[in-house]
């Protein structure tokens, strides 16, 4: 099968596991954002898919190849690292031309390729600056432009965005994604930045503690979450305790819900509700009863802080449903079934 | 950080003794010798102040002027081998862990505790036929018989290399850890094998420092005076040898001033051509 294979791959420094049994198919042409908690082993997996560090465990492959201990630079891959890494001795056109040459191809090819790649990264006419003299976002853009001179056949980034500010890096994000849909390459991007990560992705990979725990595409990470700690990684989200008595009810926080199943057999569990999903209304009718202890209203949300039995649960609204709440008051909680999510214990 | 120029008089303080000692030590001693240079000699070993050029014509010969071709090439090649050796050392020497870094740092300032006297003879005695390596390599099977291996060019160079390594190590270590270990994954990753990546990214990105180091072992050799009489021929000698010769056993205090005045000059007119050829080159 075409595409990125990751067989059981493990990574032992000393006693320490910082990639535990990963398995991971990446078919050809997708964009996977690798997300996780500092330390939790994503970039040292990207590494070892690079091949600068090799896996004491497991095998990767690339197109049905075995590549676990093919040498980085036979691996035919672009990679832009955190730091960029660009040349400091070279120009930008020159940065860029740097992976033709080291492959020997003739002068004026390499010249062409240079300024197809500059002009797609809105930099033509830039060849001969030293890259000294570039901004932020336009070296990052020198960086991307150098990992895909030679059409790689993956194409790596490691937290590729993070040294840019809040705004030029969201510009950053749409314009990376729009880039890789063009050219239809295997993307694999490193980030802790969960909305990068939205933004951009086929596939979301949440690692921690070296394991892989959900991959799926960024709508079903967010709506079916496998377990809490996804839930809580990605977005915001409420998590309340919910026990079944094994007749069929279903008590939350201690107060009887109805709708709500935990499933067969299971007398405990999570619920993740997100926070637009919890709806407010009067008390009474079945719903949880709590009370108003903040409103933060932001102009574009209104979050609204509502205690249920000394636990505190967030509800966003927009400022055209904004409920009609005061601090202090009680209210009650609707919990829809089909927007909260059971979560084993 | 913004720092103001010095205002008053009394700002200029701190720079009053590193002054006082530069003076003292080096700018007195140096006019003095480019002041005797142009004194006349009398015999019997002492000189009359003079103003005459005759120190420096007699220096104008054929064989003086080979002297001076061999110091220069030697220093060259001294400096050359070094860095040669010393910066893919010194790379692989940042790459390992703390602990051994530092080990081998510590033996290389001991051998730069060892005076130019011992290290000439103990080449001596490592390049002797009675007591050398190359009774090693009879043992080892690979020599029919042991054979003296000085005096030689061989030798000179092998002495001046082993004593100028240290130095060039000491001064390339700095930059070379602060070099972006990155540098070289990227270029890894974009297809150079490891030793290509050392070739086109480490050395062109420390192109300057190495230009530096060069200069700098290269005036350390010119300097040396007693490697090449230990382990080298007559016509190993470099003109400092010739110097030390003319100072101390013909008691030519003029001439001897003299050709250290000229070694200066050529030096320095060396180094300044080498940085206008690195500048070029970055401008370029």
């Amino acid at each position: 099968m075409s595409g990125l294979a990751l067989n059981n791959v493990t990574k032992e420094f000393g006693t320490f596991t910082a990639v535990n049994n990963v398995e991971l198919m990446v078919p050809h042409g997708t964009f996977v954002c690798m997300l996780g908690p500092s330390g939790c082993g994503k970039t040292t997996l990207l590494r070892m898919i690079a091949g600068l560090d090799l896996p004491t465990g497991g095998a990767i492959r690339l197109d049905g190849e075995d590549i676990t201990h093919v040498p980085t630079h036979k691996r035919n891959l672009g990679m832009v690292f955190q730091s960029l890494a660009l040349f400091p001795h070279l120009t930008v056109g020159e940065n860029i031309a740097y992976p033709l040459r080291i492959r020997g191809v003739p002068k004026e090819d390499q010249k062409k390729r240079v300024d197809e790649l500059l002009s797609m990264i809105h930099l033509s006419g830039y060849a001969d600056r030293p890259v000294a003299k570039l901004s932020g976002g336009q070296r990052q853009r020198v960086a991307i432009a150098r990992a895909l001179s030679i059409s790689p056949k993956l194409f790596l980034l490691d937290e590729p965005l993070s040294a840019l500010d809040a705004k030029l890096r969201e510009a950053m994000q749409v314009e990376l994604r729009q880039l890789q849909q063009k050219l239809g390459i295997t993307t694999i991007v490193v980030t802790h930045d969960q909305r990068e990560a939205m933004t951009m992705a086929d596939t979301v990979v949440v690692m921690k503690g070296g394991e892989i725990r959900q991959a799926a595409s960024p709508i079903e990470i967010y709506r079916r979450p496998a377990d809490t700690f996804v839930a809580d990684f990605i977005g915001s989200t409420n998590l309340l305790e919910a026990e079944a008595d094994g007749t069929g009810a279903v008590a939350v926080l201690g107060q009887p819900v109805s709708g709500v199943s935990l499933g067969a057999g299971v007398r405990k569990a999570t619920l993740s509700i997100r926070p637009e999903d919890v709806h407010l209304t009067a008390p009474g009718n079945g719903a949880l009863s709590g009370t108003v202890t903040f409103v933060r209203d932001l102009g574009g949300t209104i979050e609204t802080f509502v205690d249920i039995a000394g636990r505190q649960l967030v509800a966003v609204s927009t400022p055209r449903a904004r409920p009609d709440v005061t601090v202090g008051q009680p209210v009650g909680v609707v919990l829809l079934p089909d927007v909260c999510v059971v979560l084993a214990k | 950080m913004r720092r103001e120029a010095p205002q008053k008089l009394s700002d200029y303080g701190p720079l009053f003794f590193p002054a006082t000692m530069l003076i003292v030590f080096f700018v007195v001693p140096f006019a003095t010798m480019i002041a005797v240079s142009f004194f006349q000699r009398q015999q019997g070993g002492f000189y009359v102040p003079a103003f005459q050029f005759a120190n420096y014509e007699r220096f104008l010969s054929l064989f003086f002027a080979n002297v001076l071709g061999f110091s220069l090439m030697l220093a060259v090649t001294v400096a050359i081998c070094c860095v040669v050796l010393a910066v893919p050392f010194t790379y692989l020497l940042t790459r390992m862990r703390r602990k051994v870094q530092i080990v081998w740092l510590v033996a290389l300032l001991s051998v730069l505790s060892l005076s130019e006297v011992i290290i000439g003879f103990a080449w001596s005695t490592l390049f002797s036929r009675t007591a050398g390596i190359t009774n090693l390599l009879v043992m080892a099977g690979i020599m029919s018989e042991a054979k003296a291996l000085l005096p030689s060019f061989g030798a000179v160079l092998t002495g001046m290399v082993y004593q100028a390594f240290p130095y060039t190590v000491l001064v390339l270590y700095p930059a070379l850890v602060r070099l972006d270990p990155t540098l070289t994954e990227a270029a890894r990753t974009l297809g150079a094998s490891p030793i290509k990546a050392f070739f086109t990214v480490v050395v062109p990105a420390l192109r300057n420092t190495i230009t530096a180091t060069l200069i700098m072992v290269f005036i350390f050799a010119l300097g040396s005076y007693l490697l090449p009489q230990l382990l080298g021929r007559p016509q190993h000698w470099t003109l400092s040898v010739l110097i030390t010769d003319q100072a101390i056993y013909q008691s030519n205090m003029p001439f001897a001033a003299a050709m250290a005045v000229f070694l200066v000059l050529v030096t320095l007119g060396l180094v300044a051509l080498t940085v206008l050829a690195g500048r070029k080159g970055e401008a370029a």
